[in-house]
């Protein structure tokens, strides 16, 4: 068998190397190895990320019973979500954290990009580095740090009001959790927004500048006409990330709840809900549908802002 | 001949899904479960003690390598790998997401008292009668014991407890001129408003975040909230006319400010204890040698009693926390993995050991006899016996209480019900009932038949 069998491919390796051109053996080779380039990736990208979501996707179809067991259910799972206060309630809490915070954070993070980029204040790069640092703080240590400061009988917060002869606010409680909250997001993401803004301004032409100085605009003038509506395409980049960011908040609500246990209760953020539902009721398949509908709360929401801008652009224009 | 590069492709394609599907572990669940319904005998229990096994054993308890190296030292052969993967929530999470995979899950894990039924529930704990358990049963404690049994079978075996009693700062009621620990619960509330009147200091902290320690008072009243028959059956009183009592009681105080209702272990409530906000705290047999950790400085101005009582009754108390240690049904090893939990909370050294260097409060009658253990003074409270205390304590908790088989849902809705209304010293009974609500719901949306 073995003989019959290796003059054979020898002959077709022949017949191939003599019908085809040089120049296509070359591309067959630099296709393998751009596959075996991307490999790495998406064998990362399907094992951790597409299977999970298909496998999270077939188990929202179903509903599990610590007694009954696993069985089909269809759509029941997300009709449920549809009236489930918790969710809603969560989505709506997101939704506000969202049209108070972002803007904020956004209109932060934009003045401080401007001011470094203007190239009028002192000690930039020192500057720079001190409004990005509050990112570089891992998430989880800035909110213990944070809930530390907030904390009424002990934080250095409540400390000063009380050495001016104020009433100590209670940062931790039901009506302050959530601009707490923002607080800390905004003090941890605007050197991160300054920083994309800021790569954005410094890439656009310097000729610009110099036309604008010719025909005697301002400094604020410069800013609002030509720096802004340079670097819309960043700001709606930011804009789209602190939309994604917002309604995904986790470890904010997960490590204050162990200093605010009443207040932040397990919807307090659809996806600290997600995570509730999971591993303290037990219900996975709950849990997956609201995973995804709020993947679909995001999507619609990001392609929403989206578009509205890209209108608006187109109308400028 | 010209499509080889897509080929290539799928083939990459293919050999990833491959990798993928193995890496994901999709093979379907299974492992070998070891369900014995027949007794063991002496020569299988001596062949499988010698021959060469390597056990996992899940527990948050420090130190408890000690215990191990006694086990290890009597029986050569046994290998004990011990793994801490979280203390209480987090523990049972991983718990459940390696008993749902099929494999992963330890040999012999922790478990608290009241979350063994919420493991049977999903036959994942292993029966231990035939492998001898019922003979431990006169050992220990009675009202312990009853928590590790269920239906004629036996669970896990006992390993810590929590009788409920009342530490109290005797400066505190000295300086309000109370100068006996309040015997009644009367006088738990005279007490209380002389406290505040005299002091400013309230009488102790309900914490808003707590079930355990509201569960405990209400065991104290005879109150019997959960009831599970084992199968498909679950009992929800929450709100009993019994429990409304205990409830209003407590609601009374809150709301006079008498007693705070601040969550507890959170940082506030730490520097609370330790900085003389609360006079007393009602609490478990494990509480006092925490607060020597906790509240350092105030050390010799504590003192332990007993609960107040409800007069014309006989005394009582209640139990908060409290563990065991139970054999899953994925082990392989089911006799070394019984052996295992079994030394460890029944050698005498081993519980001696528990006892008094892990300060684990004892469930083995004998050990709760042990003068090494009654007999010590403890210097933080005033040189009294806090052990003799809690041990003659132990001996009133009511035997029968029993649990749903979900408790970590009940708990978490503690906090969101009952929490909310102890946190805005609101209304405990629409409380109770919130709780109640609750808890039915998600009974039957477990597939329960729920029993009002």
């Amino acid at each position: 068998m073995t003989q019959s069998v290796a003059p054979g491919r020898v002959r077709t390796r022949e017949h191939a190397e003599k019908q085809r051109p040089r120049r296509n053996a070359n591309q067959r080779r630099l296709n393998i190895a751009a596959y075996l380039f991307v490999a790495p990736f998406m064998i990362v990208f399907i094992v951790m990320l597409l299977l999970p979501l298909f496998y999270s996707g077939y188990l929202s179809l179903f509903t599990t019973q610590l007694i009954g067991g696993q069985t089909f259910a269809g759509f029941a799972n997300y009709v449920r979500a549809f009236t489930d206060p918790d969710f809603l309630a969560g989505v709506g809490r997101m939704a506000l954290f969202l049209v108070i915070q972002v803007p904020i954070m956004l209109a932060l993070s934009l003045f401080f990009a401007l001011a470094l980029d203007s190239g009028r204040v002192r000690g930039s790069v020192a500057l720079r580095l001190l409004i990005f640092l509050p990112f570089a703080v891992p998430g989880v240590v800035a909110t213990l740090m944070w809930g530390y400061l907030y904390g009424n009988d002990f934080g250095p917060i409540a400390q000063l009001f009380r050495a001016v002869g104020l009433g100590a606010p209670d940062l931790l409680s039901d009506q302050n959790m959530l601009g707490s909250m923002m607080n800390i997001v905004t003090w941890a993401f605007v050197g991160y927004n300054m920083i994309i803004m800021y790569a954005a301004l410094r890439s656009i032409p310097t000729e610009l500048f110099e036309a604008a100085e010719i025909d005697g605009a301002s400094q604020w003038r410069v800013a609002w006409s030509i720096k802004i509506p340079g670097i819309r395409p960043a700001i709606i980049l930011t804009v789209i990330f602190s939309i994604i960011g917002t309604f995904q908040l986790f470890n904010e609500p997960s490590l204050l709840h162990a200093l605010a246990p009443n207040v932040i209760d397990n919807g307090y953020t659809p996806n600290y809900y997600a995570y509730n539902l999971a591993f303290t009721n037990q219900d996975v398949n709950y849990a997956a549908a609201i995973a995804f509908l709020l993947g679909l709360v995001i999507a619609v929401v990001s392609y929403v802002v989206q578009l509205s801008t890209q209108r608006k652009a187109a109308r400028n224009d | 001949m010209r499509k080889k590069a897509p080929r290539t492709a799928v083939a990459l394609g293919t050999g990833l899904l491959a990798v993928a599907l193995v890496l994901t572990g999709c093979t379907g669940g299974g492992g070998g479960t070891a369900d014995n319904t027949k007794p063991v005998s002496q020569s299988d229990i001596d062949k499988a003690m010698k021959t060469p096994t390597t056990l996992t054993f899940w527990t948050w308890v420090p130190d408890i390598k000690n215990e191990v190296a006694l086990f290890e030292k009597k029986y050569p052969a046994i290998k004990v790998k011990v793994e801490n993967v979280g203390q209480g929530a987090p523990h049972y999470q991983k718990l459940r997401t390696a008993l749902k995979a099929g494999k992963g899950a330890p040999d012999v894990a922790q478990i608290e008292f009241q979350y063994i039924s919420s493991f049977t529930v999903t036959d994942s704990l292993l029966n231990l009668t035939p492998y001898g358990a019922n003979d431990l049963g006169d050992q220990y404690v009675p009202w312990v014991w009853n928590q590790v049994k269920q239906n004629n079978g036996v669970y896990a075996v006992p390993q810590d407890s929590g009788p409920m009693g009342n530490l109290y700062r005797k400066d505190i009621l000295d300086k309000a001129g109370v100068t006996t620990p309040p015997t009644t619960w009367d006088q738990y509330a005279t007490d209380a408003a002389t406290v505040k009147e005299k002091t400013g200091v309230y009488m102790s902290n309900l914490a808003s975040s707590q079930a355990g320690q509201m569960l405990g008072l209400l065991w104290q009243a005879g109150v019997k909230p959960f009831g599970y028959d084992g199968k498909k059956g679950v009992t929800v009183d929450v709100n009993s006319a019994e429990a409304k009592k205990v409830a209003s009681y407590w609601q009374d105080l809150i709301q006079k400010g008498y007693v705070s209702t601040d969550p507890d272990f959170t940082d506030s409530w730490y520097q609370g204890l330790a900085n003389g906000k609360y006079a007393g705290w009602l609490t478990a047999a494990w509480a006092p040698v925490f607060l020597q950790g906790t509240a350092a400085k105030t050390s010799g101005l504590w003192r332990a009693a007993e609960l107040p009582q409800t007069p014309g009754t006989k005394p009582a108390s209640g139990n908060w926390g409290g563990s065991s240690d139970a054999v899953l049904k994925t082990t392989k090893n089911p006799i070394a993995a019984y052996e295992l939990a079994k030394f460890i909370n029944n050698d005498p050294e081993s519980t001696l050991m528990f006892a008094n260097k892990q300060f684990l409060f004892p469930t083995l009658n004998s050990t709760l006899k042990d003068p090494a253990f009654v007999d010590q003074k403890a210097e933080f409270y005033g040189g009294q016996e806090v052990n003799k205390l809690f041990a003659n304590i132990s001996t009133t908790v009511d035997t029968k209480f029993d649990w749903l088989p979900y408790m970590d849902y009940a708990y978490s809705s503690y906090t969101e019900t009952m929490g909310k209304a102890l946190a805005a010293k609101g209304d405990l009974s629409a409380g109770l009932d919130a709780w109640q609500k609750a808890l039915v719901s998600y009974g039957t949306q477990q597939g329960f038949s729920v029993n009002k």
